[in-house]
């Protein structure tokens, strides 16, 4: 017997975007009183000025709640207009409850649809390329993705390699439905077969090959990201503004040089907010969007093209239009 | 294949354009970190490039092992195809 199956919105786009960080900001010079480096070595390797900790009064779901709540706003939405949340992280204390259903909660969104993503660094993409086709396929309406992350649970304090990288936030996107498409195809992988350069050391602290995680990040992901272009029918001098994961800013760069010999333009934007927000895994590419957009580095209609990759390995990107 | 002059010499200017070192300070007897100043992720990137320009594989185990300048045209002289 032949079942009846939904048909959504023909496009999507992104209706709003925000993000939130914690108060307590730490420069390089505070880790420097009790690690053993400085804040020419950070910015040399990582590029990180500061980051903001959490500290032990606020959790995900609460960064997660605020980042939500602030995006609805931006979209001009009431909480019971969203019926779907998805809450793309990897760092909840345990892996039972999901933060998804709390988060929608607490927002005030009744009876939504909320589920987790776990791609590590590359969830937010993953998340956004799935909010959309579930519009499209008539799953959901109006859905809420917020990459939120505290990372600093699962660094060791005195691990100087990673301390001076990670951070805590959350970032968030309203996508609904849309005249013109502004959402394109997701590009999606994964690497399985180096699973060991990106893993939680006894289940507590995140450990990770910095060379091979580099080699990775600066040779592969650029494709990926290309990939993404393609599908959505463009070419990469079409890209206005590159938000790669805020990983490291060299490999940013990285995968900006590579972008550009492909023919993506010099005067493409490159996000560099990991500069003074670290990296936030999946919060890093709707915090940056956030932050160029109230700079005025991004401007309604500018193509972004986005793209994550990390623990997995995984990796996932596609272009969008900027609200 | 390349002799070792010319692989020095080609070395030299990917270290100059990741690294920013003079392509002259590029000499056989220095040491890649206490001489160049060149850290572990610009190792990387030297290292990826060379793959491309002499047709090696350099896989990170052994890229640690690249300590000088020598070491690593001795390792592409005997790697390249």
């Amino acid at each position: 017997m032949a079942l009846t199956q939904l048909t959504g919105a023909a496009a999507t786009r992104i209706l709003g975007v925000a993000s939130m960080q914690p108060d307590t900001i730490v420069s390089n010079d505070d880790l420097a009183k009790y690690l053993d480096t400085d804040d020419q070595w950070i910015q040399e390797r990582v590029g990180i000025v500061e980051r903001r900790f959490a500290g032990p009064d606020i959790s995900l779901v609460d960064m997660a709640v605020q980042a939500g709540s602030l995006a609805l706003e931006d979209a001009g939405l009431e909480p019971g207009e969203i019926d779907t949340v998805i809450v793309p992280n990897c760092t909840m204390p345990s892996p039972i409850p999901n933060a998804a259903a709390q988060v929608a909660d607490r927002i005030g969104i009744p009876a939504a649809g909320a589920f987790d993503v776990n791609a590590a660094c590359a969830g937010f993409c993953y998340a956004l390329g799935l909010a959309s086709d579930l519009i499209r396929t008539g799953s959901a309406g109006k859905v809420l993705v917020i990459g939120a992350e505290k990372l600093t649970d699962v660094v060791d304090p005195y691990d100087r390699a990673n301390v001076i990288i990670f951070a805590d936030g959350a970032g968030a996107m309203v996508v609904g439905p849309s005249e013109e498409a502004e959402i394109g195809p997701v590009s999606w992988g994964s690497a399985g077969d180096l699973v060991d350069t990106i893993y939680m050391r006894d289940h507590r602290y995140i450990y990770q090959e910095g060379q091979s995680v580099f080699r990775w990040a600066t040779t592969k992901i650029a494709p990926v990201a290309l990939r993404a272009v393609e599908a959505a029918g463009l070419s990469a001098s079409d890209i206005d503004v590159l938000i790669p994961h805020q990983a490291n800013l060299r490999i940013v760069e990285a995968i900006a040089k590579r972008m550009r010999v492909q023919g993506a333009r010099e005067d493409m934007v490159v996000a560099d907010d990991i500069a003074y927000s670290g990296n936030t895994s999946s919060a890093s590419i709707p915090m940056a969007l956030d932050h160029m957009r109230v700079k005025g580095q991004v401007r309604r209609g500018d193509v972004v093209l986005t793209v994550g990759f990390g623990a997995g390995l995984s990796y996932a990107g596609q272009v969008i239009i900027a609200p | 294949m390349a002799d070792n002059q010319e692989i020095t010499a080609g070395l030299a200017e990917i270290i100059e354009e990741v690294a920013g070192v003079a392509k002259d300070e590029v000499t056989s007897d220095k040491s890649f970190v206490d001489d160049l100043d060149i850290d572990s992720l610009s190792m990387v990137e030297i290292a990826v490039q060379a793959e491309d320009k002499f047709g090696v594989k350099i896989p990170d185990d052994e890229l640690a092992n690249l300590k000088t300048v020598s070491d690593a045209v001795n390792y592409v002289q005997a790697n390249s195809k």
